[in-house]
């Protein structure tokens, strides 16, 4: 319920850094990280796909570790680090990335992207080389309507083989 | 192909997109990322039966829930926004009753939208919903094709009469004769499932009705801005230039998103009714009962052979199932219609006959989707071609080369009317066998055989109906463009601005429409930006779908070029004192056409046009703003085609089906981005092999849909999808200047066609076969015998 007066306010105040900046709200425990990211801070580059998590476009890091926005609750995140593909891309920590999806066109209509960048830059910190079998497993729990997933896999070979070189 | 350009050419270059990098930044602005001053949310109450009469609807307990604006019915919208009918009077005998942005009496389907509740967040809208009391009168719902014709079925309109919407009967040649005539007769029935798009940006619309002005603006995840535009001025009883449609970035959309629906209607209507902004986003489990479906068919083939393989004839019956309303204003008889009349449409043989029939029944409405037709009619021929050439003992290569329309029978009118300028079918074969090493592949398969390992290869050809003409949409009485226009102006800097009627969902069609014009004027790619997608300052056009972006958008883009060059160039030769013949323009520079020696660039030529025209000619007026349009006026269709190969391999214990890799050679005519065409066709293969081996809306008899949200509906995902290799074959068209023809939908033309057969030839030393789609496990299993 929202706070009405004479209706009991159940908002929960939460602290968090979200891209580095500190954040401090009050939000309804009901509303998920997604829609808060979205709604309340306007940072609408995560999206939301399913509301079940299962298509991963609204894929955020909580803590370092990559997190389906929509299966977490804001107030879950009171202390914790949330990063966006809006820092991502600030930070230029996935530039290579971000250029290698351009150049493949690993990205049509580019709803699933921002979660696909996010996931594909988790397995490349976690594997340096990683065959295309292990990279489409790493990315079967995204969505995407649009490419059949070939120029993603490409994009990510392409982003990995020169890192190894870097 | 004569060169379409003078100097620097961007045709036929992988170009990257310079759009894409807002998009990996997470900047880009889908509909649900517009946020307006006093914006209000809407949920709907969507009827949970199949098909039920509304008795009541209390609305107290949710109007009087704080932050509830509005709880709205079906009949308070009647007086704000008039029905609609699905039909085209080009489809004879078509009929369909009257829908209304809420339902009004009775619900058809189970999700059809009977309430409206409109608050200060979707969340509180959502919770007013919630608390919306309907009681409802359930009635028996039609739910089989099979059965909604027979008289026992209750008629879901009565004033109507009965549950056909439309009937088809078609005749080439002498089809008995050529069944009396035939070695071999063969006939099989296939069972294809409903599917849906599943957009990962569900439709989502924000309407902005100023009510000082009486002017809407909407923001539209959609294809056609000018279609939108149109219904909506007509329904809502608004001025056509009051109202604009936006669509910014569009997150999928695949014939999704060029239907009327009613939910959005109803957006739009409570906006004028109550105005202020109101957004509706559609979350997933509502699209799985509100998107439009697709498919679902019953066909029906009988193929009539000589013994060396020589396909005599064919009859075909499809039943299609189209839930309660054939949808406005496309109609729901394009799917069906299309099927019987591209289904013999590669091979030569004239003696065909097909009959349709279209029936409504208790079900989320059917319309076009992704290939409309195309993927059931190749399916069902190439199904039908494999299986004969099994059943002679023939080469399935050499069964489908003797019955091509071949290279010296152009131009060609098929069995059922459709012209073909020039198709590629052997090239595209050849060029086919030799990309896959098909032989290679055929003696591994034989030889795993022999070790118990059950691989297949599936080809389908198909042809591809892209560019239509009026004759698709505009004669039937639609009021659907299929001209586009085009304008391109130079601004005072030297760079262009370009405008385009064609929209774009993530196929590069701004890529596309920049390459062409770029090269048609003379200037650099990253001197062009092009704006898709704003009704108030595009030229009217009719948006992308069809496979239309390229052959219709991209050849307006080369004549607008073209004539803009020509009025630069004028005003060169103005300012040097010379002849526009004697100049042209390379990469912005005007330079001296024979020597090539730059004689003025186009800053300084913007200069004086706009700021110094005082030193021209006192009777020379510059015109550097330009608009042309295009529309098809020599065929029907720009027909492309093109072949597939599937590879795969059937787990004859669990009845998996493993996709081990994919080929595609297809003609589209000529290339303006290769990368750009390649992965539309892998995107496009992908999504029939969805349907081929995943998707299905499966519904109970009461008209329930089971499968209803992203853990039951299966859509495909990384880690089972194969590597695809594409390869072309360039037959340009003659009848536009640019020869470009469309490259959208071939992908899913041929894709489940392809892996229904690469299935069988792996089922094939086990006797057994599979003919329904999707192949799922169970599908495999109960082939086999084990169930």
């Amino acid at each position: 319920m929202r706070s009405d007066e004479g209706d009991v306010d159940d908002t929960v105040t939460i602290s968090l850094t979200v891209n580095g900046a500190p954040v401090r709200r009050r939000v309804e425990p009901r509303q998920s990280l997604v829609d808060f990211l979205r709604y309340e801070l306007e940072l609408t580059g995560s999206h939301v796909g399913c509301e079940h998590g299962v298509c991963g476009a609204c894929s955020v890091r909580v803590d370092g570790v990559v997190v389906r926005g929509c299966l977490m609750l804001a107030v879950q995140c009171d202390g914790s680090r949330v990063e966006t593909i809006e820092g991502v891309a600030a930070s230029g920590e996935a530039r290579d990335l971000q250029q290698a999806f351009a150049v493949e066109n690993a990205l049509q209509c580019g709803f699933c992207t921002p979660g696909m960048l996010l996931t594909a830059q988790d397995l490349l910190a976690r594997r340096s080389n990683p065959s295309p079998e292990e990279i489409r497993e790493a990315l079967s729990g995204n969505y995407c309507r649009c490419t059949g997933y070939h120029a993603i896999v490409a994009a990510v070979r392409r982003t990995a083989e020169a890192r190894g070189r870097g | 192909m004569s060169r379409i350009e003078a100097g620097r050419s961007y045709i036929g270059e992988s170009v990257v997109r310079p759009q894409t990098a807002r998009l990996l930044a997470g900047r880009g602005v889908f509909t649900d990322d517009v946020v307006l001053p006093r914006m209000l949310h809407v949920a709907f109450v969507r009827s949970p039966h199949a098909h039920a009469r509304i008795v009541a609807i209390d609305a107290a307990e949710a109007t009087a829930l704080p932050g509830v604006a509005a709880v709205v019915t079906g009949e308070a919208l009647v007086s704000v926004c008039s029905g609609w009918v699905g039909t085209l009077a080009h489809f004879q005998g078509m009929k369909s009753a009257m829908q209304r942005p809420l339902a009004v009496g009775k619900a058809s389907w189970q999700g059809e939208p009977v309430a409206a509740v409109v608050a200060e967040s979707r969340a509180l809208a959502e919770d007013g919903a919630a608390r919306v009391r309907a009681t409802w009168e359930v009635l028996p719902a039609v739910t089989d094709p099979a059965t909604a014709l027979d008289p026992a079925t209750p008629v879901i309109h009565p004033e109507l009469g009965d549950n056909l919407a439309f009937e088809l009967s078609l005749t080439s040649g002498d089809p008995e004769a050529a069944f009396r005539q035939a070695d071999v007769v063969l006939s099989e029935t296939f069972t294809m499932g409903r599917h849906t798009g599943v957009t990962l940006e569900a439709r989502a619309i924000l309407a902005d009705f100023d009510p000082a002005e009486r002017r809407l603006t909407v923001y539209h995840s959609f294809q056609a801005p000018n279609m939108m535009q149109d219904i909506l001025a007509r329904h809502l009883g608004l001025p056509e230039q009051d109202v604009r449609v936006i669509c910014r970035d569009v997150g999928g959309s695949f014939g999704i998103k060029v239907h009327i629906y009613p939910d959005e209607m109803a957006t739009c209507a409570l906006s004028v009714m109550l105005g202020r902004p109101v957004k509706f986003t559609a979350d997933r489990l509502e699209s799985f009962v509100s998107d439009i479906h697709a498919r679902e068919h019953r066909v029906k083939a009988e193929l009539a052979v000589r013994q060396d393989g020589t396909i005599l004839g064919m009859r075909v019956d499809d039943l299609t199932g189209i839930g309660p309303y054939s949808v406005y204003p496309r109609t729901s008889a394009v799917e069906g219609n299309q099927t019987v009349r591209l289904a013999p449409g590669v091979y030569r043989f004239r003696d065909y006959a097909a009959s349709l029939r279209v029936v409504f029944q208790n079900k989320t409405p059917m319309c076009q989707y992704r290939a409309v037709g195309h993927p059931i009619a190749f399916a069902v021929m190439e199904a039908m071609v494999d299986r004969a050439a099994r059943e002679l003992e023939l080469d399935p290569v050499e069964m489908r080369r003797k019955n091509y329309v071949t290279a010296d029978m152009y131009p060609h009118t098929s069995q059922t009317g459709y012209f073909f300028e020039r198709l590629s079918h052997e090239e595209a074969l050849d060029e086919l066998l030799r990309i896959a090493d098909y032989r290679g592949l055929c003696a591994e398969r034989d030889a795993l055989r022999a070790r118990g390992m059950y691989r297949g290869l599936g080809l389908c050809a198909f042809i591809e109906l892209t560019t239509p003409g009026p004759a698709f949409y505009g004669v039937g009485g639609a009021r659907i463009s299929s001209q586009d226009g085009c304008t391109v102006k130079l601004e005072p800097s030297g760079k262009l601005t370009c405008l385009t009627g064609v929209t774009e969902q993530g196929q590069g069609t701004d890529t596309m429409i920049a390459q062409v014009v770029a090269s048609a004027v003379g200037v650099a790619m990253e001197d062009v930006r092009v704006l898709t997608g704003d009704t108030l300052v595009a030229p009217y056009g009719g948006g992308t779908w069809a496979s239309r972006g390229a052959g219709i958008g991209g050849e307006a883009a080369l004549q607008t070029g073209r004539a803009l060059r020509g009025n630069i160039l004028k005003v060169a030769a103005a300012m040097l004192q010379c002849e526009p013949d004697d100049l042209d323009i390379r990469l912005g520079k005007i330079v001296d056409a024979a020597t090539g020696e730059v004689r003025l660039d186009l800053p300084e030529l913007g200069r004086v046009a706009y700021f110094r025209p005082d030193t021209l000619p006192k009777d020379f007026q510059s015109e550097l703003t330009v608009t042309r349009h295009y529309v098809p006026r020599h065929q029907g269709f720009a027909f492309t085609n093109g072949i597939q190969l599937s590879h795969v391999e059937v787990d004859v214990q669990t009845g998996f089906v493993r996709l081990l890799r994919h080929w595609c050679v297809e003609d589209c005519g000529r290339i303006i981005n290769p990368r750009l065409v390649d992965e539309q066709i892998r995107g496009a293969i992908v999504q029939g092999i969805g349907a081929a081996l995943y998707e299905h809306l499966v519904y109970d008899e009461q008209g329930q849909l089971l499968t209803g949200s992203m853990m039951d509906y299966l859509v495909p995902m990384a880690a089972e999808m194969p590597d695809i290799v594409v390869g072309h074959v360039e037959t340009p068209t003659a009848y536009a200047d640019g020869g470009f023809k469309g490259a959208g939908e071939a992908g899913t033309a041929g894709a489940p066609g392809a892996v229904l057969n690469a299935v069988n030839d792996a089922l094939a030393p086990l006797g057994a076969r599979v003919t329904a789609q999707p192949i799922t496990p169970e599908v495999v299993l109960r082939a086999l015998g084990p169930l």
